[in-house]
C-alpha cells in the first residue's frame, strides 16, 4: 500500500505507516518530487514513528528524497525515528548525512518555520 | 543431614557416636584384616580419632591460624568460634563423605567473611592449615604401623581435599556474586542523564567505557531524549581516564543516534592525553562538536538553545 501524502500549508507530510517495500519507497519518492512542484512546497517531513526498522535501501531512499527535494527548493526533515531504531541504524552505518532530523512531527514543523523564515529574510533572522 | 551448624559460644563436650566401640577397634587394628579394611571403615575410624581430639587439635587449628596471619580482619573470639563450626563440620563431610552440607556451610560461611574483606588466599589458607594439623595427627598416631598409616592417608587425602576445593570453590563463587552485583550496581548508577534547562541534557561519564556500558549508556540516552524532548545534550567525559579507538567509535555512535532523534550532541572535557592518542590513532572526530569544559559546554548549548544568562545586578552585593 501507498504512503498517503498531505499538504499542510507549505508543507508536505508523508507519514509511514507500515513497512514498505522497494515499490512503495519509489512511489512515495515520486510522489513527494512531484507533488513539491504542484503545491510548490517549501518542506517535506517524513514520519517514520511507527516503524520498528530502517534498512538500507529505506535510508538510502531518504537520503534520494532530500537530495532532489533540495533540487525543487523543499527542505526535508525526517522525523520520530525510535531509540531502537536509532541505535540499530548506528550499528550498521546508516546515520542519514545530509538528512534533517527532528524528535516529532511537531519539532519538525517548528524546524521547517525556521528554515524557511531564516532564507525568507535572507538570514536576517534570530534565536528569542 | 545438618545443613550448618551456627558457631557455638564455647567448646562444649560433643555427645558422639559411641566413642569407645570405634576406639576399641582402632586400638586393635590387627582384629580387622588388611585386605577387608575398606575406605569407609578407616575414614570412619580417623574420624573418631579426630572427635577425640577435638578441643586439642582445634586449638591447634586456631593457633596456628594465628600465627600465620591469616584472618586477620577478625577478634581472635570470632576465629575461634568459625573454627569450631568449620571443624565439626569438616568432620561431618569426612564422616559421610558427601559434600552438599560444607558445600552450603562454605556458602554461608563465605557470606559472613566476603564483606569483612577476607581474601581467597587466607580461605585456601586456613583450609589447608585444618588438613596438615589433622594429618599430623594421624602420623603421630600411626606411625607404628607403617602400611596401616599408608592407608589411612589413602582414605584422608582425596576426601580432605574434595572439602578443601569445595570450600575454597563456594568462597570464590561467593565473591564472584559479590562482584556481579557491585558492578550491577555502579552501572546503575555511573550513567545518570540529568535535565538542567528544558531541552537541554547532560551525560557525565565516570570512569571505563566498555561495549556493554557504551550501548546502555547509549539506549539511556536516546530513552531521555524522547521523554525529555531535548534538543541538545552535552556529554561530558572529564572522568573517563582512557579512550582508545573502540570507545571513540563508540562516541561517535551515540552522537549519530541522538542526532537521528534530532538532538545535537556537544562532547566537553576531553583530557590532553585523550586528545593526543585521538589524534595519534586517527579516530575522525570532525563530525563531532566538542568544547573545552562542561562550562563552556553548556554555555553553547544556552546560546544553541536561545538562552541568554544575565547577571541580575540587585542579586550582587
Amino acid at each position: 500500500m501507498g504512503v498517503p501524502i498531505l499538504k499542510q500549508g507549505y508543507y508536505l507530510i508523508a507519514t509511514i505507516q507500515t513497512a514498505l517495500t522497494d515499490t512503495d519507497l519509489q512511489g512515495l519518492r515520486d510522489g513527494l518530487i512531484a507533488q513539491i512542484g504542484r503545491y510548490r512546497a517549501r518542506g517535506v517531513i517524513i514520519d517514520i514513528t511507527a516503524l520498528d526498522v530502517m534498512d538500507s535501501f529505506a535510508v538510502r531512499t531518504v537520503q534520494d528524497i532530500a537530495q532532489m527535494g533540495r533540487l525543487r527548493g523543499a527542505e526535508t526533515v525526517i522525523v520520530g525515528v525510535q531509540p531502537e531504531v536509532a541505535l540499530s541504524m548506528v550499528e550498521l552505518g546508516l546515520t542519514l548525512a545530509g538528512v534533517n532530523t527532528a524528535l516529532d512531527l511537531e519539532e519538525g514543523l517548528i524546524f521547517l518555520d525556521e528554515r524557511t523564515k531564516r532564507a525568507s529574510k535572507g538570514g536576517e533572522a534570530r534565536a528569542p | 543431614m545438618r545443613a550448618y551448624r551456627s558457631p557455638a559460644p564455647g567448646p562444649p563436650a560433643r555427645p558422639r557416636l559411641a566413642p569407645a566401640r570405634i576406639s576399641r577397634r582402632s586400638v586393635e587394628p590387627d582384629a580387622v584384616p588388611s585386605a577387608r579394611t575398606s575406605k569407609a571403615v578407616l575414614l570412619r575410624e580417623i574420624v573418631a580419632h579426630l572427635r577425640q581430639g577435638r578441643t586439642q587439635l582445634r586449638d591447634e587449628w586456631v593457633r596456628r591460624i594465628i600465627e600465620a596471619r591469616l584472618l586477620t580482619a577478625m577478634s581472635q573470639d570470632e576465629i575461634f568460634m568459625e573454627a569450631t563450626s568449620v571443624y565439626d563440620n569438616y568432620l561431618d563431610a569426612l564422616e559421610t563423605g558427601t559434600l552438599e552440607a560444607v558445600q552450603a556451610y562454605a556458602g554461608q560461611l563465605s557470606e559472613r567473611i566476603v564483606p569483612r574483606g577476607v581474601e581467597t588466599r587466607e580461605v585456601v589458607g586456613i583450609v589447608l592449615l585444618l588438613r596438615d594439623v589433622l594429618a599430623r595427627s594421624l602420623f603421630a598416631k600411626y606411625r607404628a604401623d607403617f602400611q596401616l598409616l599408608n592407608r589411612i592417608l589413602d582414605a584422608y587425602e582425596p576426601a580432605a581435599n574434595r572439602i578443601a576445593t569445595t570450600v575454597a570453590v563456594g568462597f570464590v563463587q561467593e565473591r564472584e556474586r559479590v562482584i556481579r552485583e557491585q558492578q550491577e550496581a555502579i552501572r546503575e548508577l555511573s550513567t545518570p542523564v540529568l535535565p538542567v534547562r528544558e531541552r537541554l541534557l547532560i551525560l557525565p561519564i565516570i570512569g571505563l567505557i566498555d561495549a556493554q556500558r557504551a550501548r546502555q549508556l547509549t539506549e539511556q540516552l536516546l530513552r531521555a531524549i524522547r521523554s525529555n524532548r531535548a534538543k541538545v545534550v552535552v556529554i561530558d567525559i572529564t572522568g573517563v581516564p582512557a579512550m582508545d579507538a573502540n570507545v571513540a567509535n563508540h562516541l561517535v555512535r551515540t552522537v549519530d543516534a541522538s542526532r537521528l532523534q534530532g538532538a545535537m550532541v556537544i562532547v566537553t572535557g576531553l583530557s590532553p592525553e585523550i586528545a593526543q592518542t585521538l589524534v595519534t590513532i586517527g579516530v575522525d572526530l570532525s563530525k563531532m562538536n566538542t568544547v573545552g569544559d562542561l562550562q563552556g559546554g553548556i554555555e553553547e548549548a544556552e546560546r544553541l538553545l536561545g538562552y541568554q544568562v544575565v547577571p541580575v545586578p540587585e542579586a550582587r552585593r
